[in-house]
């Protein structure tokens, strides 16, 4: 185990709200490989961010531990080893669309010239043109998580925990980003653990796909996904990410969240 | 920010600030005339009570070097405790934040004595400082200011959403860069609301505290001595004057404030 080149190892972790309160996670254990695309997914409530939050240490576990490239969670925090998309944008309001963009780069120490030019990558990259210097309240929803995703990627972190990133795109917006992450993924050699409530964009972005079942939150199933790299428009065609989706689905349903996904089942038929 | 909106030419703009004013300036009208002829003429109202508006723009004329020096050391007085009980307040509001535990043993007893009417301290402070000394009436001036910019400021250094302040530890930021980049700039809304406050509480402070000594040239003396003489003009010009002052400090405040929350909603959406 020590040789490992997990990038990410959860061992018996578990997460209790308040004193004798809601049991969030409970048992869990998984280990992410370097390069690896994993998606967590489930119903609602099922702790999903909460991993993530202990996964990133913000939040600590009751039970058990995380390492991060060999290191504690906190130590990994502190050498700012990943870079983090909260299910809220989380913008600061005084600092503009650029700024926010900038602000782990100011962390991190870069001077001006290199900070604006990567800005100028992301907000390209997010394709947010013409924005820069708007604060983000003037933004809709869906422009303020570009932003958001925009500054997680803005100093290519080695493992990225995003939280539901595109779930206030719209559906044009989200199939792009899907393919621009996949890209930055691909060339950055990052890896990436991705929290979403849509079975079809698990499938499609993973590697993994961990299927989460309701409180406690465990780990009910892990559905490896063997389509070819990389990911294209035609990988959603293929009769391979059907089979795929479908036993996800079913995964699902056998943890009992048929309540919260059968509105994203049929919608996965339509497509 | 009106980038979609076409801009409105100058006369439209005339039009509107007139609309926007006009109310206000006939209801200031109004109020004079109320002032001048109303109530002398039509209800009788004697002059020791309230002496007719144009006897006080005479007084005003008149005696303009007494009430501008008197205005003059008065301002000096308000203005010295503002600063110096607003200065103490934010800086002592920085270190409550910085040590929670100090902060909240300490809260209860801010709010206390935020109740205590700090005026009726004014005539000991004369013991304290000498009866002409000016800085009994700084120092009343500077404990008026204090407990609510205290209050304020720190109310808004720590009630900042969490979620914020994670995304800066994810960038192992220092608590200062905490302080820096988050806390204090999404303080400086509340900060400015208890300054617009303090500035007319150092003013009060200023006068009332002429009221029990000082120097002799004081407007609150003005004021009082006029009285004596039954110069009801002068001293309802000094009153005037104060009024004016009053009205001046806040508005410079509030310039200030529109100048350091430009990027602030409030400000931006009314332009
Ligand atoms: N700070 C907290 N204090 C108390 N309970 C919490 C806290 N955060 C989360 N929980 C509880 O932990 C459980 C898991 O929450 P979590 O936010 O991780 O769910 P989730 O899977 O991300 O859900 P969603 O898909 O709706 O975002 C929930 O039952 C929630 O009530
Ligand atoms: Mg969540």
């Amino acid at each position: 185990m020590s040789v490992s080149t997990s990038v990410v190892s959860i061992n018996g972790l578990s997460k209790v709200f308040g004193k004798g309160g809601v049991t969030a996670l409970q048992g869990i254990d998984l280990e992410v490989e370097r390069g690896e695309f994993v998606s967590l997914i489930g119903p609602s409530g099922c702790g999903k961010s909460t991993l993530l939050r202990i996964v990133g240490d913000i939040i600590a576990p009751t039970e058990g531990e995380v390492a991060v490239n060999g290191k504690p969670a906190r130590k990994a925090r502190l050498d700012r080893d990943y870079g983090i998309v909260f299910q809220a944008p989380v913008l600061y309001d005084w600092r503009t669309v650029a700024k926010n963009i900038a602000l782990p780069l100011e962390m991190l120490g870069w001077n001006r010239a290199k900070r604006a030019a990567r800005v100028r990558d992301m907000v390209e990259l997010v394709e947010l043109g013409g924005f820069e210097k708007h604060h983000p309240w003037q933004l809709s929803g869906g422009m303020q998580q570009r932003v958001s995703i925009a500054r997680a990627l803005s100093f290519s972190p080695a493992l990225l925990l995003m939280d539901e990133p595109f779930g206030a795109l719209d559906e044009m917006t989200r199939e792009r980003l899907n393919l621009e992450l996949l890209r930055i993924w691909a060339e950055t050699g990052s890896t990436v653990i991705f929290v979403t409530h849509s079975i079809s964009e698990a499938v499609f972005l993973s590697t993994r796909v961990v299927v989460m079942s309701p409180r406690p939150g465990r780990v009910a199933s892990i559905v490896p996904v063997d389509l070819p790299q990389p990911r294209t428009a035609a990988t959603r065609e293929q009769p391979r990410f059907f089979e795929l989706v479908t036993r996800v689905r079913e995964s699902l349903h056998a943890v009992g969240a048929d309540e919260v996904e059968e509105t994203l089942a049929t919608e996965d038929e339509l497509a | 920010m009106s980038t979609v909106e076409p801009t409105p030419t100058a006369t439209q703009r005339l039009g509107e600030q007139i609309r926007y004013w006009l109310p206000a300036v006939v209801v200031f009208g109004l109020g004079l005339a109320a002032w001048e002829w109303l109530l002398p003429d039509v209800l009788g109202v004697e002059e020791f009570l309230l002496p007719r508006f144009s006897d006080v723009v005479q007084a005003l004329v008149e005696e303009r070097d007494e009430l501008l020096r008197g205005a003059w050391i008065t301002f000096k007085e308000a203005f010295g405790g503002f600063v110096l009980g607003s200065g103490v307040a934010i800086a002592a509001a920085l270190v409550l934040a910085r040590w929670r535990p100090f902060g909240n043993a300490l809260m209860p007893y801010m709010i206390a004595a935020n109740a205590i009417p700090i005026i009726a301290f004014a005539p000991i402070t004369n013991a304290w400082f000498g009866l002409l000394s000016p800085w009994s009436k700084v120092t009343i001036a500077a404990v008026l200011c204090f407990f609510p910019v205290l209050v304020n400021t720190l109310r808004g250094l720590t009630s900042v959403d969490p979620e914020s302040v994670e995304l800066m530890r994810s960038y192992a930021a220092s608590e200062r860069d905490v302080f820096r980049r988050v806390r204090i700039p999404s303080s400086l809304p509340y900060v400015f609301s208890a300054l617009k406050v303090a500035s007319v509480l150092a003013m009060i402070g200023a006068v009332v505290g002429d009221y029990f000594g000082g120097s002799l040239e004081a407007l609150g003396i003005v004021v009082l001595s006029a009285v004596n003489l039954s110069r009801y003009s002068t001293s309802w010009a000094a009153i005037l004057v104060a009024s004016i002052m009053g009205i001046a400090f806040y508005g410079a405040v509030a310039l200030v404030e529109r100048y350091a929350l430009r990027w602030h909603p409030s400000v931006q959406r009314r332009t």
